[in-house]
C-alpha cells in the first residue's frame, strides 16, 4: 500500500529535502468523571465549580482511578489494533505550573497501557498508507489559565485539572502535511466510532503536538530499513496545534524553515515551538536555562494497573465496525475507494448513508448523498445530524427515480420542496402530479409543440447535432419537467432525423 | 483528677461506660491537665471548646444507651491529620492557616466511634526528624528527665507531640503517622507503646503526606490493650485510598486473648549494631528471656541487608517527599511570599520562607536522586534494595512468626544534642525503618529503665496483617516487663 | 559523584526552592555526606532484581464513572492567598 514513488519533496538551495512527522494526539477521554476523582467533565462549567481537592492538590488528597477511563483507553487501544499491556504504572511527571496544582502529572512514562498499533489513513487520491502507532497512555489534563482578566495577573481555573486525557504517540511515519492531517482525521474518525472521545477540536477535546524533522531525501527510507532514526533529521514538537488546517500550515512552515537553517550552515536543535496561526509562523517555546527535567517516577499513592485478558476480551466483543471495516464493505457493494472513505469519515454520515442506501443502488446512494444531501447541509450551515429530511425519506426518492416515477430533475425539485416544506416524499409526488411522463403520446405533443414554435431551430439541428440538447431542455420544460429525459431523447431522434451519436 | 488523666483508654472506656465518669468530667480533667503542661509544647492546637461539645454529645449517646466504641474518650491527634475546620499545620510555615474543608477517613473513623478531640499535637515539620526539633512551633519536652537532672530531652519523633501527651497524661491515647519509626521512636523514648499496622491498613486519606509509599497511621497508647482498641477504630477500608487494603478489620482487643505458648520469636542477628548502647542489647536478650518463658520457641534468624535499610530509605522518602511536596507553592492554600517578580519568584521565595532546613535538605535530597542522569543509580537501585529486604523477612518469616528486635539505638537524648549532622539523626531510626519498607507492622514496648532512669523499648515485628498475632506477642512482653514507670510531672510546679 | 555549589543551585532551581548564596556551599557539604554514605547501596548486587512497586499484594482500587464532588468553589477558595471571582490569582505568567 505504501508508494515510496510518489513522496513529495522540498526543492532547497542546496538539494531536495523531505519532511517526516509523527505526532503525539492528546484526546480527551469520554467520561461523566475525571481520571482519579469523582468531579464533573462537562464543558463549560463556572470557575472551579467542577474540581474536587484531589484536582486542586489539597494536602492528605489521594488519586483513586475511573474504571471508565481505563475502559475507554483500552477500548481504543483496541480500535488501533494496538497490543494491551495488562500491566501498566502510573507515573508522576514533575514540574511547577500554576494550573498543575499537584506540582506534577499523574501520566504513564516506561508502562503505558497501550503498545504498538496501527492506523490506516487515506489519502485524496484514494490511496491508503499505514502510520505506525508507538503508544498510548492515560494521563491528566491541567487547568487552565487565563491571561486577559487583568493586566499583572493571570486567573487559574481548575475544572479542567484532571480530566482524562489518551495521549496516542505515532512513529515518524507520515511524510506530506496532508499525510499529517489526513491521520489526525482519521484518528479522529475512529475514537469519534469508539465513543472514547468526542473529537470536538474546538473545545480542546482533541490537540496536536507535531514533531517534524526534514532529511535529505532517501533518509526516511532508510529510517524505516534499519528502524535507526540516525538519516533522520533533528525534530522540533510544535505543541498544541488544535485544527486540521493548523496542523498542516504549521508543518509546511517549519519544514521550511528548518531547511533555511541547515543550508544557512545552521543546526536544528531539538526544542519545542509553538504555532502562531495569526502570523503563519512557529516560534520558540521554553527558555534555554528551564530545560526541563521531569523526574518521573512511579506514583507511589496508585498501585500497578492490572487488567484481566477477560475484561479486555469483553470489550473487544462489543468494539463497533471500525472506518476501515465499513469502507471495505461499501466499497465491496460498489462504491470507489474515494467515496467510500468520505463516506466513513463521520459515523453519523455512514449510518445515514447505510439508512439511505438500504434496497437501492450503492452508487445511486452515495451521489445522492454527496451530490444532494451534503450540497445542501453545506449551503444551509447545517451537519448531517441536523439533516431536515430523513435518510427513509431519501431513500424513497431514490427508489422513485430508479422505478421511474419520477425524473431525476424532479427527485432535486422533490427534495427541495420537503428541505424547506417538509412531508413524505411520495405524497407530495400524488399531490403535486409530479410524476413522470412516459407515455410517447404527452411526449410526441410536446415535441410537436416545441417543433412549431421554432421552425429556424429545427433547420439548424440538422447541421449542428449538438443543438438537440437544446431541443430536450424545451420539451422537458413543456411537461414541467415530468417527461423521461430517455423518451425524450429517443422521441426527438426520431422525429428530427438525428443521427445516433447526437 | 491526676486518677482520671492516668486512666488508661481501657479503663476510661469501662468507667464511662459504665456511667462512673461522664464525658464531660474526663474531657475537662484533660483539657486542666493540657493547660498546666504548656512548657512541654505537645500541642500545637488546643481545641477545648471543640472537646466539650464533643464531650456532651457523648454523654448524650451514652445516656441513650448508643455509646460507639470509642465513646466519650479524649484523644490527641497529630497535627498531620487534616481535620475539617481545625487549622491544620503540619508543623511547617508553608501551611500557614490552612483550615481543611475536609476531614482524614482515620479521624473520621475517631469521631464517629464517639471520641472526643483534645486538639493537634506537634511534631517534627512534614514528620521528617527523630526529635521534634524540626517544628516551626518549637522542640517539644520529653516529660521524662533523667535521674537529678533539670536537662531537657526530647521526646523522639516525629510524632513527639504525640508521645509526649500520652506520656504526660495530656490525652488518653493519641494518633502518630510512621514513615521511618516516627510513632515507634518516640513511643519508645517516653515509655509507652507505639504501633505503625501494615501498609494499607489505615487509610492515607486526608493525611499530609510525606512519603507515600511508607507512611502509615497508628496508635501511640498507654498500653498494648489500647493500642489494639484503638488500632480497630482507626483502621477501615477506605474506597478513597488506591493502597487501603481490602481486608475486613478484626476487633483487635479479642486477639489479644491466648498467650503466646509455640510462637516463634525471631531474633535477626544483624539487629546487633554497633554504637547501640550496652543497656539496649541487655534489654533486648532480656526480652527474649521473657517470651522463652512464656512458652515462646526463640529462633535466630537473619535479614541480611539490614544494614542497607537506612540508606536506602533516605533515597525513597526523600524522593517521594520532594514530589508530595510540591503542591505547596503559595497558590491554592498556605504561606504566600510578599513582592514576588513573577511566578518563579513566588514559587521559590514561599517555598524558600515556607520550609525549614531539614525539609529543604530532604527536598533537595530527592529532586537530586530523581533528576536527569541519576535516577538509575538512587531511586532504581533503592526500590530494588526494598524488594532485596522484604526477601529477608519473607524469608526469617518461614523460621518464625514474629520478631524481636530493640526499638532504638539509645534513650532520649537533650535537646539540640544531635541537630549539627543530620546523618547521626538519621541513625535514630536504624531498628525502626526496615519495617517501613517492607510494609510490615510494628509496634514498640517500654520494657525497663536506663541506670539514670529513662525508658528503654523494645520492638516486635509481625507479618503483613497479622496485628493480631503482633499485639499478642506484645501483650506477653508487657506483662513480663510490667513497667509501671511515669514521669515526675515537673512541668506543673 | 560529588555534589558541588552549582549543582546545589541547579536542583534547588528545579525544586522551586530559594536558597541563599550563602547556604548553597554548606548545603553540598551535607548533601556530599549524606550521598557518600549513601554510596554503600552500591555494593549490592541487584541485577535481576525487580524494583518495588507496591508492598502490599492489593490490586489497584477503581472508582465507578459517577459525578460525586464539585460544586463547592468558596470552599476551593477559601485558603487562596490570592483569589477573585471564584480563580486563584497568580503574578501573570507568561508562556
Ligand atoms: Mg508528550
Ligand atoms: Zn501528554
Amino acid at each position: 500500500m505504501t508508494s515510496p514513488a510518489k513522496i513529495k519533496t522540498i526543492k532547497g538551495e542546496t538539494g531536495d529535502w523531505e519532511i517526516v512527522i509523527g505526532m503525539e494526539v492528546h484526546a480527551q477521554v469520554t467520561s461523566n468523571a475525571k481520571l482519579f476523582s469523582g468531579a464533573s467533565t462537562e464543558f463549560g462549567a463556572e470557575p472551579n465549580s467542577q474540581v474536587s481537592f484531589i484536582d486542586a492538590g489539597f494536602p492528605g488528597m489521594l488519586p483513586v482511578i475511573n474504571e471508565k477511563c481505563v475502559e475507554q483507553a483500552v477500548r481504543t487501544g483496541l480500535g488501533l489494533k494496538a497490543r494491551i499491556n495488562l500491566r501498566s504504572i502510573f507515573d508522576r511527571k514533575n514540574y511547577f505550573f500554576p494550573d498543575l496544582p499537584q506540582g506534577y502529572q499523574i501520566s504513564q512514562y516506561k508502562d503505558p497501557i497501550v503498545g504498538e498499533g496501527e492506523v490506516t489513513i487515506d489519502l485524496k487520491d484514494g490511496e491508503s498508507i499505514k502510520v505506525g502507532i508507538e503508544r498510548l497512555h492515560l494521563e491528566q489534563d491541567a487547568g487552565k489559565s487565563l491571561h486577559d482578566q487583568s493586566p499583572d495577573s493571570s486567573f487559574v481555573d481548575l475544572n479542567r485539572s484532571g480530566v482524562a486525557l489518551m495521549e496516542i504517540v505515532s512513529k515518524p511515519h507520515m511524510r506530506t502535511s496532508e499525510e499529517a492531517a489526513a491521520f489526525l482525521k482519521k484518528l479522529r474518525a475512529i475514537v469519534r466510532y469508539l465513543g472514547t472521545c468526542d473529537g470536538n477540536m474546538d473545545e480542546g477535546s482533541m490537540r496536536a503536538d507535531v514533531n517534524v524533522s526534514v532529511c535529505r531525501v532517501g533518509g526516511y527510507e532508510e529510517f524505516r530499513r534499519t528502524g535507526s532514526f540516525k538519516t533522520l533529521g533533528t525534530r522540533c514538537e510544535i505543541k498544541n496545534v488544535n485544527s486540521m488546517r493548523f496542523v498542516q500550515m504549521a508543518i509546511e512552515h517549519e519544514a521550511r524553515r528548518q531547511i533555511e537553517v541547515i543550508e544557512g550552515g545552521g543546526a536544528i536543535v531539538q526544542e519545542t515551538r509553538r504555532y502562531d496561526s495569526k502570523a503563519n509562523e512557529t516560534r520558540s517555546m521554553r527558555a534555554k536555562e528551564d530545560a526541563h527535567d521531569y523526574r518521573y517516577f512511579p506514583d507511589p499513592d496508585l498501585l500497578p494497573l492490572e487488567l484481566e485478558q477477560a475484561w479486555v476480551d469483553a470489550i473487544a466483543a462489543t468494539l463497533p465496525e471500525l472506518p476501515d471495516e465499513k469502507k471495505a464493505r461499501f466499497m465491496a457493494q460498489g462504491l470507489s475507494a474515494y467515496d467510500a472513505s468520505v463516506l466513513v469519515a463521520e459515523r453519523e454520515l455512514a449510518d445515514f448513508y447505510e439508512d439511505l442506501a438500504r434496497g437501492v443502488d450503492a452508487k445511486a446512494a452515495a451521489n445522492w448523498l454527496n451530490n444532494e444531501i451534503l450540497g445542501r447541509l453545506n449551503r444551509d450551515g447545517l451537519s448531517i445530524t441536523q439533516v431536515p429530511v430523513n435518510a427513509a425519506a431519501n431513500n424513497a426518492i431514490i427508489q422513485m427515480v430508479s422505478d421511474k416515477t419520477i425524473s431525476g430533475k424532479i427527485a432535486k425539485d422533490l427534495l427541495d420542496i420537503v428541505w424547506t416544506e417538509g412531508g413524505d416524499p411520495r405524497q407530495v409526488v400524488e399531490a403535486r402530479g409530479l410524476r413522470q411522463v412516459t407515455d410517447t403520446g404527452a411526449i410526441d405533443a410536446a415535441i410537436e409543440a416545441v417543433i412549431a414554435a421554432n421552425p429556424d431551430k429545427v433547420e439548424e439541428v440538422k447541421a449542428k447535432p449538438k443543438l438537440a440538447a437544446w431541443f430536450v431542455g424545451q420539451v422537458m420544460k413543456q411537461t414541467g419537467g415530468k417527461a423521461n429525459p430517455a423518451a425524450v431523447n429517443a422521441a426527438l431522434k426520431t422525429r428530427l432525423n438525428l443521427p445516433d451519436e447526437g | 483528677m491526676s486518677d482520671l488523666v492516668s486512666m488508661t483508654l481501657a479503663e476510661a472506656r469501662d468507667a464511662v461506660r459504665a456511667k462512673k465518669i461522664s464525658s464531660r468530667e474526663l474531657t475537662g480533667a484533660f483539657v486542666a491537665a493540657i493547660e498546666q503542661a504548656r512548657p512541654l509544647n505537645a500541642y500545637i492546637t488546643e481545641t477545648a471548646d471543640r472537646a466539650l461539645a464533643m464531650a456532651d454529645a457523648a454523654d448524650k449517646r451514652i445516656a441513650a444507651g448508643t455509646p460507639g466504641a470509642l465513646e466519650g474518650l479524649p484523644l490527641a491527634i497529630k497535627d498531620l491529620f487534616c481535620t475539617k475546620g481545625v487549622r491544620t499545620t503540619a508543623a511547617s510555615r508553608i501551611l500557614g492557616d490552612f483550615v481543611p474543608p475536609y476531614e482524614s477517613t482515620v479521624t473520621q473513623n475517631l469521631w464517629d466511634a464517639g471520641a472526643v478531640m483534645l486538639g493537634k499535637t506537634n511534631l517534627d515539620e512534614f514528620a521528617m526528624g527523630s526529635s521534634n526539633e524540626t517544628s516551626a512551633f518549637g522542640p517539644v519536652l520529653n516529660p521524662w528527665r533523667a535521674q537529678d537532672s533539670n536537662q531537657n530531652l526530647v521526646p523522639g519523633g516525629s510524632s513527639g507531640g504525640s508521645s509526649a501527651a500520652v506520656a504526660a497524661d495530656l490525652c488518653l491515647a493519641a494518633t502518630g503517622t510512621d514513615t521511618g519509626g516516627s510513632i515507634r521512636q518516640p513511643a519508645a523514648v517516653t515509655g509507652r507503646v507505639g504501633l505503625k499496622p501494615t501498609y494499607g491498613r489505615c487509610s492515607r486519606f486526608g493525611i499530609v503526606a510525606f512519603a507515600s509509599s511508607l507512611d502509615q497511621a497508628g496508635p501511640m497508647t498507654k498500653t498494648v490493650r489500647d493500642a489494639a482498641i484503638l488500632l480497630t477504630s482507626m483502621a477501615s477500608v477506605d474506597p478513597k485510598d488506591s493502597t487501603s487494603v481490602d481486608l475486613a478489620v478484626p476487633d483487635y482487643e479479642k486477639l489479644l486473648d491466648g498467650g503466646i505458648k509455640g510462637l516463634r520469636v525471631g531474633i535477626p542477628k544483624e539487629y546487633r549494631v554497633e554504637g547501640a548502647a550496652a543497656e539496649t542489647d541487655a534489654l533486648w536478650s532480656k526480652g527474649a528471656d521473657w517470651l522463652k518463658a512464656q512458652g515462646a520457641e526463640i529462633v535466630e534468624v537473619s535479614l541480611p541487608h539490614t544494614k542497607y535499610a537506612l540508606p536506602t530509605y533516605y533515597i525513597v522518602a526523600p524522593a517521594e517527599a520532594s514530589s508530595n511536596l510540591a503542591r505547596y507553592d503559595g497558590v491554592r492554600f498556605g504561606h504566600r511570599a510578599k513582592d514576588v517578580r513573577d511566578i518563579i519568584d513566588l514559587y521559590e521565595k514561599s517555598r524558600g520562607e515556607g520550609f525549614g532546613a531539614e525539609v529543604q535538605r530532604r527536598i533537595l535530597i530527592g529532586t537530586y536522586v530523581l533528576s536527569a542522569g541519576y535516577y538509575d543509580a538512587y531511586y532504581a537501585r533503592a526500590q530494588k534494595l526494598r524488594t532485596l529486604i522484604k526477601r529477608d523477612f519473607d524469608q526469617a518469616y518461614e523460621k518464625c512468626d514474629v520478631l524481636l528486635t530493640p526499638a532504638t539505638p539509645s534513650p532520649a537524648f537533650a535537646v539540640g544534642a544531635k541537630t549539627t549532622d543530620p546523618l547521626e539523626m538519621y541513625l535514630q531510626d536504624v531498628f525502626t525503618v526496615t519495617v517501613n519498607l517492607a510494609g510490615l507492622p510494628g509496634i514498640t514496648v517500654p520494657a525497663g529503665l536506663t541506670a539514670n532512669g529513662l525508658p528503654l523499648g523494645l520492638q516486635l515485628i509481625g507479618k503483613a496483617f497479622d496485628e493480631g498475632v503482633l499485639l499478642r506477642a506484645a501483650l506477653a512482653l508487657e506483662t513480663a516487663a510490667d513497667f509501671k514507670h511515669s514521669p515526675a510531672k515537673w512541668w506543673t510546679a | 559523584m560529588s555534589v558541588d555549589k552549582d549543582t546545589v543551585r541547579r536542583i534547588a532551581r528545579l525544586a522551586r526552592l530559594s536558597v541563599p548564596e550563602s547556604r548553597l556551599e554548606p548545603m553540598a557539604g551535607e548533601l556530599n555526606g549524606i550521598f557518600q554514605w549513601v554510596e554503600m547501596l552500591g555494593e549490592v548486587n541487584v541485577e535481576g532484581v525487580p524494583a518495588m512497586t507496591s508492598v502490599v499484594a492489593q490490586k489497584l482500587k477503581w472508582r465507578a464513572d459517577i459525578v460525586t464532588d464539585g460544586g463547592q468553589a468558596d470552599a476551593l477558595l477559601a485558603n487562596a492567598p490570592e483569589g477573585a471571582d471564584h480563580f486563584f490569582v497568580v503574578p501573570k505568567v507568561v508562556e
